[in-house]
């Protein structure tokens, strides 16, 4: 379980970009955060991972407090993150990156399973240098798939995990979200903008302008999204424009 | 053959204890410590001992050339002449380490001038690797001189590797390229502490169709200093491609000067070179999956000399 208790991240300028956020995320749930560009989620993704501290706040994964420790520590702990933006590494292979991630050798198999979910052919990426020359849903699929390698993990956050994939290779990675929900081991923090995945979610949480604006069971916040859509408002626009 | 030559051997040219799986020159301490011919590959010494000359037979195929050179004592300063005769056709690989190594305050230098004559249609691969080690004070250098003539439909593919413990290093690469011959180039050094590494590169490309790729890795940390100069020069239709990758860290310096000159109206020249400290968000993602900082900084960087 992960959770987050009053977050605040205010940037050295003074910029304020999360205003005390509160969230729990369950173990062996799916849970979904939404919310318009530039509201905060991947700002809270990398708080959680370490990448940026709090100016305020907790964050804890079950009963550890991990608010200060650093990003190896919290990946030691079992926090993994799949970056929104991947990053391209001259020289280094899919197979190097795959079993840094894994923390020592991999067998061809495991690797073959690892690639497979991501709707990659093992023979013709492995050794394919994670650089420029990769295509952009060729690069986030290998990015997912550090994740994937990863041993004894305990909180997996994808950032809006289908971007730039094709609709074929979306469809396996539902799939692989939806089994990774099932084996229940592990706490599930998915960013997307996708009706597909918000579709397969147990709880939908809205960030807007650094704060949830609504959290709860799919069958709750889903409709309310989808009738905002329609009007083309702001998701839960109208508790926005309350606001200012 | 003393213990340092041996392990130097082991290190710079795959050696596994015994013996090469081919012909072989080993040099040590300006003297020959052994060599072998085989029947396509005849291995002559030149007078005085200065270096040796190599005849490759035209249309050998598949057989490697093994032309290790060590320095293990202080205060030598081992010049050497090695000529390659590569027979029309030929298809060999040549593996030439270099280790100079000092454990008191005399300098260890090794130069090894190399000459590659590569007849139409040769194709060889030629690995250097070069390291440097002991405890001494006493410099540590190596300043190859590399010349190269291909004749038509020749291929000469260069892989050169310099990782550690080198004082002073000038590598003088030069080339001339008839009709569709090809010149691939790939170097990795890296320098630390004190050292200092100057790469010098000229290519010629007279003939038609041929062409040059140009490919240098480097990583200069701590107070190391590297500068690297290439040119480029394209006298026919051609393609010359060069690219110069570095790497700071610490206080490390790069100075990279490319050079392109075009003579003819068909050459196409290109040249990337990109020079910085390690992308912050590449240790990130590294640290993301359990590595330390310094565990990402060394991955990152076994990679991109690899690459
Ligand atoms: N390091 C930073 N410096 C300046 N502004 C930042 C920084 N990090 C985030 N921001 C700003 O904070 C806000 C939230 O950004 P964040 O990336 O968390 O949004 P997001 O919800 O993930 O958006 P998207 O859906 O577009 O991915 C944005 O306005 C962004 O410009
Ligand atoms: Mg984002």
């Amino acid at each position: 379980m992960l959770t987050l208790k009053n977050i605040h991240w205010t940037l050295p300028d003074g910029e304020e970009i999360l205003k005390g956020i509160d969230l729990t995320v369950q173990t062996g749930k799916l849970t979904i955060v939404t919310g318009p560009n530039g509201g905060g989620k991947t700002s809270i993704a990398k708080l959680v991972s370490g990448l940026e501290h709090p100016t305020s706040g907790e964050i804890w994964l079950d009963d550890v407090d991990i608010t200060d420790k650093n990003i190896t520590e919290r990946a030691k702990l079992g926090v993994s993150y799949a970056f929104q933006q991947p990053v391209r590494f001259k020289g280094l292979t899919v197979r190097d990156l795959l079993m840094l991630a894994a923390g020592g050798e991999l067998p061809e198999h495991r690797l073959c399973s690892i690639l497979g979910k991501v709707g990659l052919c093992t023979q013709d990426y492995i050794d394919r240098e994670v650089n420029a020359s990769l295509s952009g849903g060729e690069i986030k699929r290998i990015e997912i798939a550090t994740v994937l390698a990863r041993k004894d993990r305990k909180l997996a956050i994808f950032d809006e995990p289908e971007a730039g994939i094709d609709l074929w290779s979306f469809a396996g990675l539902v799939d692989v979200f939806e089994r990774l929900k099932k084996k229940g081991t592990e706490t599930l923090l998915v960013i997307s903008h996708q009706e597909r995945l918000l579709n397969i979610a147990d709880e939908i949480v809205v960030v807007a302008d650094g704060k949830v604006r609504a959290a709860g069971p799919r069958e709750e916040i889903l409709p309310q999204l989808l009738a905002d859509e329609k009007v083309g408002s702001c998701p839960i626009g109208k508790e926005i424009q309350s606001d200012e | 053959m003393n213990k340092v030559t041996e392990e130097i051997l082991r290190e710079v040219s795959d050696w596994n204890g015994k013996e090469f799986d081919g012909a072989f020159n080993i040099r040590e301490n300006g003297q020959c410590a052994g060599v072998r011919s085989t029947e396509n590959i005849r291995i002559e010494p030149k007078e005085g001992g200065r270096g040796i000359d190599i005849y490759i037979a035209p249309g050998t195929k598949k057989e490697n050339v093994y032309i290790p050179a060590c320095v293990t004592v202080g205060n030598i300063d081992d010049v050497v002449y090695n000529d390659f005769h590569v027979g029309e056709n030929a298809d060999v690989t040549i593996i030439a380490g270099c280790g100079v190594h000092s454990d008191g305050e005399g300098e260890a230098r090794h130069n090894g001038i190399h000459r590659f004559l590569l007849d139409r249609g040769a194709h060889v691969v030629y690995k250097e690797k070069h390291i440097g080690s002991g405890t001494g004070v006493g410099l540590r250098k190596i300043d190859p001189v590399t010349d190269v003539e291909l004749a038509e439909d020749a291929v000469l593919e260069m892989e050169t590797l310099q990782i550690r413990g080198v004082d002073r290093t000038t590598r003088t690469t030069r080339g001339v390229l008839k009709d569709r011959a090809r010149l691939i180039i790939h170097e990795s050094i890296m320098t630390d502490g004190e050292e200092y590494a100057k790469t010098d590169f000229e290519v010629d490309m007279q003939g038609e169709d041929s062409a040059v790729d140009l490919i240098s890795r480097s990583v200069a940390r701590d107070h190391s200093y590297q500068e690297y100069h290439s040119k480029i020069l394209g006298n026919n239709r051609c393609t010359g491609h060069s690219e110069c990758d570095a790497i700071l860290v610490g206080e490390g310096k790069v100075n990279a000067s490319p050079e392109l000159f075009a003579g003819n109206l068909d050459a196409a020249l290109i040249h990337e070179a990109a020079i910085g400290k390690i992308a912050g968000e590449q240790i990130l993602k590294l640290q993301t999956l359990g590595l330390t900082e310094e565990e990402a900084e060394e991955k990152i960087i076994e990679g991109f000399l690899r690459g």
